[in-house]
């Protein structure tokens, strides 16, 4: 799970002469790997721009619960549906590392939770896919967090202190989800013919999503540009969605299932597999609201947060009380 | 008032024997809560046998313009190590 179509705050990359003296030195420090951390200068565009990444990445990981969490109570064993809790908790944990990198930079966990909730800020396209069986849960933790580790596996070397060191916890955990959803759905794909079916129309379903999870061609935009200089970004999207095919591509044939694709082939010359691009109007439909669960996941993370709102205030009157008769006794 | 639950630092023992060392941050209403929940947060895989809750706004930091008073003082005295000295090898261990 992880941000895609981040707008870079700037004009694009400054030269040498062009900076400041104090932009000299923190490009200077990011050139030699040396991380930046929270109470470190830092120019304001890259600030404004990692609180974007690290929230939409953050609301990602939370609205991700989503998709999954509506097959817990209908997991096909209890081992499945034990892993699944684990897994749908540990993406819980994951937006919650990255709330708390995303507030070293200066913002309130309350405000950026407004600003997903109130449409100011956007997840990732692909949790707006509906899950309508159980081969989609195999087909999400293998293809969707499969995509997502190819972006967060560079993302460990990011410039930003706080948002390396939670992408580090992250990747330690993310490679149990891949490796569940796999497993899921070879059973399936290894199962009765009917389960066969499932897996192959749950992979014709989600193949393209994944790909689009990486976001439209990159490599001409001034704004990827400077995140890239900034490290805030590690590698170009068509790049990582080239090693996500490379790398798919074997897997699935494992399995016997078909990758929707006729055009997916070898290519020799280049070591790397030729694929279709997806539908990008289709994506771009979705990021604006129109993809089939938007309205359901804004609507079911609004009412999280306003049902819960007497549970969060009463804990804290709770704690006051308490503090303050503490006080009083002293 | 204000009605975000306050930030709390979180420092686990990762095994007898380890020190505390600082993991990462939550939101909680109480030190109880804030010790319950870096259970759910930070030690889902066995990471830890101890947790420490310290809420942040309690932490005093150095600042980074502070870097060169503070620490460049140290590395002129190489003395400070023990293999600044040469012991001739008929001494035996020391």
């Amino acid at each position: 799970m992880y941000a895609q179509m981040i707008k870079t705050a700037g004009t694009g990359v400054k030269s040498r002469e062009e900076m400041s003296e104090q932009e000299r030195a923190f490009q200077d420090k990011i050139d030699a790997d040396i991380k930046i951390e929270p109470k470190d200068w830092m120019p304001d565009d890259y600030r404004a721009t990692l609180i974007r990444q690290i929230g939409q990445h953050a609301h990602s990981e939370i609205v991700g619960q989503l998709p999954e969490g509506n097959w817990i109570t209908r997991a096909p064993t209890l081992e499945r549906k034990a892993i699944l809790l684990a897994k749908v908790q540990d993406e819980a944990g994951h937006g919650l590392y990255l709330y708390c990198a995303a507030e070293t930079l200066g913002v309130s966990r309350d405000e950026i939770t407004e600003m997903l909730l109130d449409g100011r800020m956007k997840y990732s396209s692909i949790f707006n896919y509906p899950t309508l069986n159980w081969a989609d849960i195999g087909a999400v933790g293998w293809l969707v967090d499969g995509a997502a580790i190819m972006n967060q596996v560079p993302l460990q070397r990011t410039s930003f202190g706080p948002y390396s060191r939670a992408m580090i916890r992250i990747c330690k955990e993310e490679s149990f989800h891949q490796r569940q959803g796999y497993d899921a759905i070879r059973k399936m794909a290894e199962g009765t013919p009917e389960q066969r079916k499932m897996a192959q129309d749950a992979m014709n379903r989600f193949w393209y999503p994944s790909l689009m999870m990486f976001g439209p061609s990159d490599k001409e935009s001034v704004h990827s540009a400077q995140s890239m200089a900034w490290k805030i970004k590690i590698n170009t999207n068509d790049e990582l969605r080239q090693k996500f095919v490379d790398q798919t591509v074997p897997q699935a044939e494992y399995l016997g299932l078909t990758i929707p694709d006729p055009d997916l082939k070898w290519n020799e010359e280049r070591g790397h597999y030729d694929f279709s691009e997806p539908d990008w109007s289709e994506f771009f439909d979705v990021i604006k609201g129109n993809g089939p669960c938007n309205v359901d996941r804004l609507a079911a993370r609004n009412k999280a947060w306003d049902d819960g709102k007497w549970v969060r205030d009463g804990l804290l009157a709770h704690a006051r009380k308490k503090r303050g008769a503490k006080v009083a006794a002293e | 008032m204000n009605n975000e639950w306050p930030l709390w630092e979180i420092f686990i023992r990762g095994q007898h024997g380890m020190s505390h060392r600082h993991v990462g941050s939550l939101h909680a209403p109480d030190a109880e809560m804030a010790i319950k929940n870096a259970r759910d947060v930070y030690t889902r895989r066995n990471e830890g046998v101890s947790i420490w809750v310290v809420e942040a706004n309690n932490i005093s930091a150095s600042s980074p313009s502070d870097k060169g008073p503070l620490y460049e003082p140290s590395e002129s005295k190489v003395y400070r190590h023990p293999t600044f000295f040469d012991i001739p090898g008929e001494v035996g261990a020391m």
